[in-house]
């Protein structure tokens, strides 16, 4: 009965949860840091629970939609309403569900690690309170069936990124940081909230199901498409509209960076979302498709290229979560241009699409974790100054272990995740354009050569006198690593397991436009 | 569809596990070639120092390559390149948003040019 009830309203508790959590939290905190710790850790542990029943229940039984204020869950369109779906409407496929997947395991993981690497610094309330409201954001980005809802999550992703981006100062160069990411995302909201304007004044509806099934590809319409896909590439920090990323990822948080990963991965969501569901064949896919392939390869080469000589780590691993960004921009970008042409789909477009998908929840994985890596190593020695570092190895050796998984993992190095997905890429690229996938190889190949240089500069080397003190990180941290590496182990050992139950029903909810409005428009 | 079956994609096939299996295979073979090799090898004698022309070994953290000598060869063969890239990357937010708005722009033409 009560697991009914919460699998019946679980996409209302997805957001309900962290909102109230996050609420409670300052007041929580008067009382003591212990009290407020286990708090946050429970109420991300139960958003995390949620996420994966809400997942489980739509890979089991199909798309949900979930409508907010009505009689029943999937009253989509009131006898009154004139056949629109007034109301929000929460529309959560595999594609979403992949994403929540990815949003639970990565935040529970930060958090249980944040406690203790944050620990040594004064208003934790608040950063839990918009850590938790970071989290309710991308969960509602990824499962809003409702265009002005889905503005209104990503405003609410932005405001807590950038005051966590800005959360330790650091003499100013966070605040720049943040300020730098809030500006950029305010003007790329204003050019979506315009778009969905041209929408509402198009269509008399915000419901993407109901927009995609009026859609007619006017000049108004291409408009609105550039103004959001041009908008949510910047938010995910594809080239040339990268910029910002360096300098939040390097100033925030490490625990905020590998959050901030899976929020450019939100926005990627958005993008994918809008191309597939919103527009599919109605609009000129091949010119679509080459214009998300070119941001992709543009993303793979600078961003592994300009890593390589960064002294500073977590500016070096930000240039390398651009990189990875158009791995996964190459593969799905490659789809969207054969849409359409359904031999070339089952020939090598559903491959192309289902690697640059699996790549979104490895890169959720492994970068995570190097992110994390690189914290841990701060937290011990205060620097991210590579130049600076040297022989730690011989004391943080599960540090160094973890950061060798994720290296490898980035690297494409089998048998870990990142191969597999990067395989299927190359595989499936290559029919398309080989010139496509040596690129992406040879990106690969820079990004281990970048990997090996961090991993010889913080672990190789002997003991330097500066660091003869240096401890192993502690134990929360370690769990909150080893989360992420097992996680990346077993991707990678039993790819295929993975692929067949998440990633192939994610990306045929893609493409299967049909089935999206049929899920919300056929509720009546 | 089963947890030991091949990743498939339509022209290739990956099997991690088979993958494991040969390097396994390749680690044992590695390690009976070691076993076999010179025994009289003797740790923390002078056979561990490095032969440097007959001068004295310098201290271990006197000779450690910090990660800003790395790849020095590469970026120098790169000058040209890097000459360009690096600044853009400016710093400054004017230049961001330009480029921001910029690409807009130019995917606007695109799109509905050849739409």
């Amino acid at each position: 009965m009560i697991w009914d009830v919460i699998v019946a309203q679980s996409p209302a508790l997805l957001i309900a949860i962290p909102l109230l959590f996050a609420f409670f939290c300052p007041f929580i905190g008067k009382i003591s840091n212990m009290v407020r710790n286990i708090w946050v850790a429970v109420g991300m542990a139960l958003t995390s629970a949620v996420a994966l029943i809400l997942a489980w229940d739509v890979y089991a039984f199909g798309t949900r939609i979930y409508v907010f204020g009505a009689q029943a869950a999937n009253y989509a369109l009131p006898l009154d309403s004139g056949g629109i779906p007034v109301r929000i409407i929460f529309t959560v496929d595999p594609m979403s569900a992949l994403m929540q997947i990815i949003a639970a395991i990565t935040g529970l993981a930060i958090i249980l690690y944040s406690i203790s690497s944050e620990q040594r610094h004064s208003g934790l309330s608040s950063f839990y309170t918009l850590y938790l409201l970071m989290i309710t954001g991308i969960l509602g980005m990824v499962s809003t069936g409702d265009l002005f809802n889905f503005f209104v999550f990503l405003e609410i992703v932005s405001i807590a990124s950038a005051g966590l981006i800005a959360y330790r100062v650091d003499k100013g160069l966070a605040v720049e940081a943040a300020l730098k990411y809030f500006v950029l995302s305010t003007i790329g909201a204003l050019a979506i909230l315009f778009a969905i304007g041209i929408y509402y004044g198009e269509y008399n509806a915000l419901n993407i199901a109901m927009i995609a099934s009026r859609m007619q590809f006017t000049v108004l319409d291409q408009i609105a498409l550039v103004l959001i896909m041009a908008a949510l590439a910047m938010k995910c920090g594809s080239v040339p509209m990268h910029f910002w990323t360096p300098d939040a990822y390097s100033m925030a948080p490490s625990s905020i960076t590998a959050m901030l990963v899976v929020a450019s991965q939100a926005s990627l969501y958005g993008i994918f979302r809008v191309l597939f569901t919103l527009y599919n064949v109605t609009l000129n896919t091949a010119t679509v498709g080459w214009i998300v392939i070119v941001l992709g390869v543009l993303s793979m080469v600078i961003g592994v290229t300009m890593a390589i000589p960064q002294k500073n780590v977590k500016r070096l691993m930000a240039y390398h979560a651009i990189s990875q960004t158009g791995y996964m921009l190459l593969g799905v970008g490659v789809g969207l241009a054969v849409l359409g042409n359904q031999p070339l789909m089952d020939s090598f477009g559903y491959t192309a699409m289902e690697g640059g998908i699996f790549h979104i929840i490895n890169h959720a994985m492994y970068k995570g974790l190097l992110f994390l890596t690189a914290g841990a190593v701060f937290f011990r020695i205060g620097t991210y100054n590579l130049n600076k570092m040297g022989g730690l190895g011989h004391s943080m050796k599960w540090t160094m272990v973890f950061f060798i998984i994720g290296a490898l993992a980035i690297a494409g190095i089998p048998p870990f995740n990142g191969f597999a997905s990067k395989w299927m890429i190359y595989e499936s690229v290559y029919v398309f354009n080989p010139i496509l996938a040596i690129i992406a190889m040879v990106v690969s190949i820079l990004t281990l050569a970048s990997f090996v240089k961090v991993f010889h500069s913080i672990f190789m080397g002997p003991k330097l006198p500066e660091y003869e003190g240096v401890k192993e990180a502690p134990l929360p941290m370690l769990i909150g690593m080893g989360i992420l590496a097992v996680i990346v182990i077993l991707f990678g050992i039993f790819p295929e397991t993975v692929v067949s139950t998440l990633i192939v029903p994610a990306a045929h909810a893609l493409t299967n436009q049909g089935a999206y409005i049929a899920a919300v428009l056929g509720g009546v | 569809m089963g947890i030991f079956s091949s990743l498939l994609s339509g022209s290739g096939a990956w099997n991690p596990l088979v993958w494991l299996l040969a390097f396994v295979v390749a680690v044992i073979i590695v390690y009976l070639i070691w076993s076999r090799g010179e025994k009289s090898y003797k740790k923390g004698t002078e056979q561990t120092t490095p032969f440097i022309s007959g001068n004295k070994e310098p201290s271990k953290d006197a000779v450690h390559v910090r990660g800003g000598n790395l790849y020095w060869g590469y970026t120098e063969a790169l000058k040209g390149y890097y000459e360009r890239i690096v600044p853009l990357h400016s710093g400054d937010m004017n230049d961001y948003v330009l480029w921001y708005l910029g690409t807009t722009a130019l995917i606007l033409v695109i799109v509905v040019v050849l739409s």
